[in-house]
């Protein structure tokens, strides 16, 4: 079976984050780039699959030239192939900008599914899955933490958590999978993997080589407009709870969680 | 590109991520436990070995990840980061004990011995010191002598890093007459009768690793075991000091990064006279020397990397890098200490371990004062 593994780049989550000057974007000096934890997922399901069925892993990134560095991560954990598109015409595009980008990219792929993380850890959108798998007119089973591709190849069972129960879902494939916390552990990638990464296949793509059209692209284009953005709250210093004994202590906070906090 | 050299590409940084998940996942939550236990777990070698991490700079052919110098230092700095030199050196001690059998190994020693340490299976150590002989390599005095297909072996090497657990320990010994043309390579195995291990030493620092005095009694070698020809040996122990000093300054290197980091994060935290340590321009003005030496010691030791890796002899640049990143290192570590003030002197503050360990690298793979011969020597 064939399948397609979208990713993203996203700040490494220990980066100390901070707003520019324009306050509505971040600054992107001294930052170090990871692919999306998310994705990191889909990249692990679809090798395992691989392994299982047989067929081939691609990797599809959009962004700049520095995504190489990502898809090469995940050649290196063994996929197959990788496809980076990239254009100057795409700073400052939205999410469903990028997603029709990436529908560009794989409508003429072979493929029997797709995974994305279930949202990018920079902005938490959680947008691309969705709009790809409807630009591509599949199903799309999102948040999934198991899947199960039948023998024959030609469906897929998935799980979903909710409100602590399990949703199980069957589809036909071809599907959009996106990929929750849980699903797996991915592997890191090995040594002799990273050195044979470097032979495997890389195609960059601009949006002229997928037949888009720049002026659809890029700030100008954008649906979704981001007026500001602010830092969370500072935390405020926390309160020692007094108390003579244990008892008396656990009282008091009791009263505390109940009347200041309201959890109780 | 950028418009001047990098030392470091795609490829290492890929490298770097992947030793760093490992330390992170299989080294960082026990580390403390296996320090006071004075020994890692031997499963960590196979773990390892299928990362490829111990192959990174060894031939495909032998199973090893191939890589360049650069890649071999991304993955050594990487280690480091576990926090516990004695896992970095015990995990390491195949990089000292492989390197002469590449060097001068024929194919099918190569064959027999490289690929299972590579896989993790079988630790490999060097044996060079004796209870009488360390810098002074050419007047060792373990014994073999040639009886038929076998060496007979008799004596004892001494501070031998994963020596109590080492399935194969390249081993210097004398074959014919005093001084340093009488010296070969032997590997010898563990399992051959005549070859036992004392206790583990109990040592100042790198107390995860496990390091031994070996003892030979009539322990008879297969002479097919010989590295190259009969005193050969003297060549490619001196070959194999350029790589250990070089892995010695890296580990120096990060010996002292680690220790600034840590002085950086504790000085903004820590409070005195109700202002953070950072506010005292003594303190700001230690820090500032901390991170300038850290800084030019790596650059130091990076340049001359680049250049061994090119196949150029830097036998005085190394002794130079050598001495003057553990020299570096002892400054930042004492400082790092000083600035940790009493936590500094407790177990749960990783200065205080980095200070134990550090005091080893400027005795291990040649004593500073060797390496001050070694430069006054070629500069006078």
């Amino acid at each position: 079976m064939n399948i397609i593994v979208c990713l993203k780049q996203v700040p490494d989550t220990e980066t100390q984050i901070k707003i520019g000057s324009d306050r509505q974007s971040i600054v992107t000096d001294d930052i170090k780039w990871v692919m999306n934890p998310y994705d990191e997922y889909g990249v692990e399901e679809a090798l395992r699959l691989k392994e299982k069925h047989g067929g081939e892993v691609t990797v599809v990134g959009l962004g700049p030239k520095r995504v190489t560095e990502s898809i090469r991560t995940a050649l290196a954990m063994g996929a197959d192939k990788g496809i980076l598109i990239s254009d100057g015409a795409l700073d400052g595009s939205d999410s469903l900008a990028h997603a029709k980008a990436i529908a560009a990219a794989i409508k003429d792929l072979q493929y029997d599914l797709i995974f994305t993380g279930q949202r990018g850890v920079d902005d938490d959108l959680g947008i691309v899955g969705a709009t790809l798998a409807e630009a591509l007119n599949i199903p799309q089973l999102s948040l999934i933490v198991k899947v199960e591709v039948a023998e024959d190849g030609k469906s897929v069972k998935v799980q979903r958590p909710i409100e602590g129960e399990t949703l199980v879902i069957t589809s036909t494939l071809p599907a959009l999978i996106t990929a929750q916390k849980g699903l797996n552990e991915p592997r890191y990638a090995s040594l002799p993997g990273i050195m044979k990464a470097k032979k495997k296949p890389l195609a960059e793509k601009s949006l002229a080589d997928l037949g888009l059209n720049s002026a659809d692209f890029g700030a100008g284009a954008r649906k979704m407009k981001i007026l500001e953005l602010t830092p969370p709250p500072a935390r405020e210093a926390g309160k020692i709870v007094p108390g003579e004994t244990p008892q008396e202590k656990a009282a008091q906070l009791a009263k505390l969680l109940h009347d200041e906090a309201k959890v109780l | 590109m950028e418009g001047f050299q990098e030392y470091f590409g795609e490829t290492h940084h890929m490298v770097r991520e992947t030793v760093r998940r490992f330390v992170e996942r299989e080294i960082r939550p026990f580390v403390d436990e296996w320090e006071e236990q004075g020994e890692f777990p031997r499963n960590l070698y196979a773990k390892a070995g299928v990362a490829g991490i111990l192959g990174i700079g060894y031939p495909e052919a032998y199973g090893g990840s191939d890589g360049d110098i650069f890649v071999k230092i991304a993955a050594a700095e990487e280690l480091m980061r576990c926090g516990s030199g004695g896992v970095a050196a015990g995990l390491g001690s195949l990089d000292i004990g492989i390197p002469p059998i590449i060097a001068l190994g024929d194919d099918d020693q190569k064959s027999r011995f490289i690929p299972p340490v590579l896989r993790g299976e079988k630790i490999s150590a060097l044996g060079i010191t004796e209870p009488d002989a360390g810098s002074d390599v050419a007047n060792i005095r373990t014994r073999a002598v040639r009886k038929n297909d076998h060496y007979v072996v008799n004596g004892s090497k001494m501070f031998i890093t994963s020596g109590v657990r080492a399935n194969q320990l390249t081993c210097a010994v004398r074959t014919g007459g005093e001084g340093y043309g009488g010296i070969s390579l032997l590997v010898i195995e563990s399992d051959t009768p005549g070859y036992s291990v004392s206790k583990t030493l109990k040592k100042m620092g790198w107390w995860a690793s496990d390091t031994a005095q070996i003892f030979f009694e009539d322990c008879r070698v297969p002479a097919t075991n010989l590295l190259g020809n009969e005193g050969q040996g003297f060549y490619g122990i001196m070959e194999n000091f350029q790589n250990e000093r070089l892995q010695l300054s890296v580990m120096a290197n990060m010996t002292a990064r680690m220790a600034l980091e840590e002085s950086l994060k504790y000085a903004r935290e820590r409070k005195a006279f109700n202002r953070p340590l950072s506010g005292f321009q003594v303190t700001r003005h230690k820090l500032a020397d901390m991170a300038t030496l850290v800084e030019a010691s790596q650059e130091f030791t990076y340049r001359v990397a680049a250049r061994i890796g090119t196949g150029k002899t830097q036998i005085k640049e190394i002794s130079m890098a050598k001495n003057f990143a553990c020299m570096v290192s002892d400054r930042v570590t004492y400082d790092a200490v000083q600035i940790h003030g009493g936590f500094g002197y407790m177990r749960e503050y990783l200065v205080e371990r980095l200070y134990r360990d550090n005091r080893i690298l400027s005795i291990g793979g040649g004593t500073q004062e060797i390496m001050k011969e070694i430069i006054s020597k070629i500069i006078l």
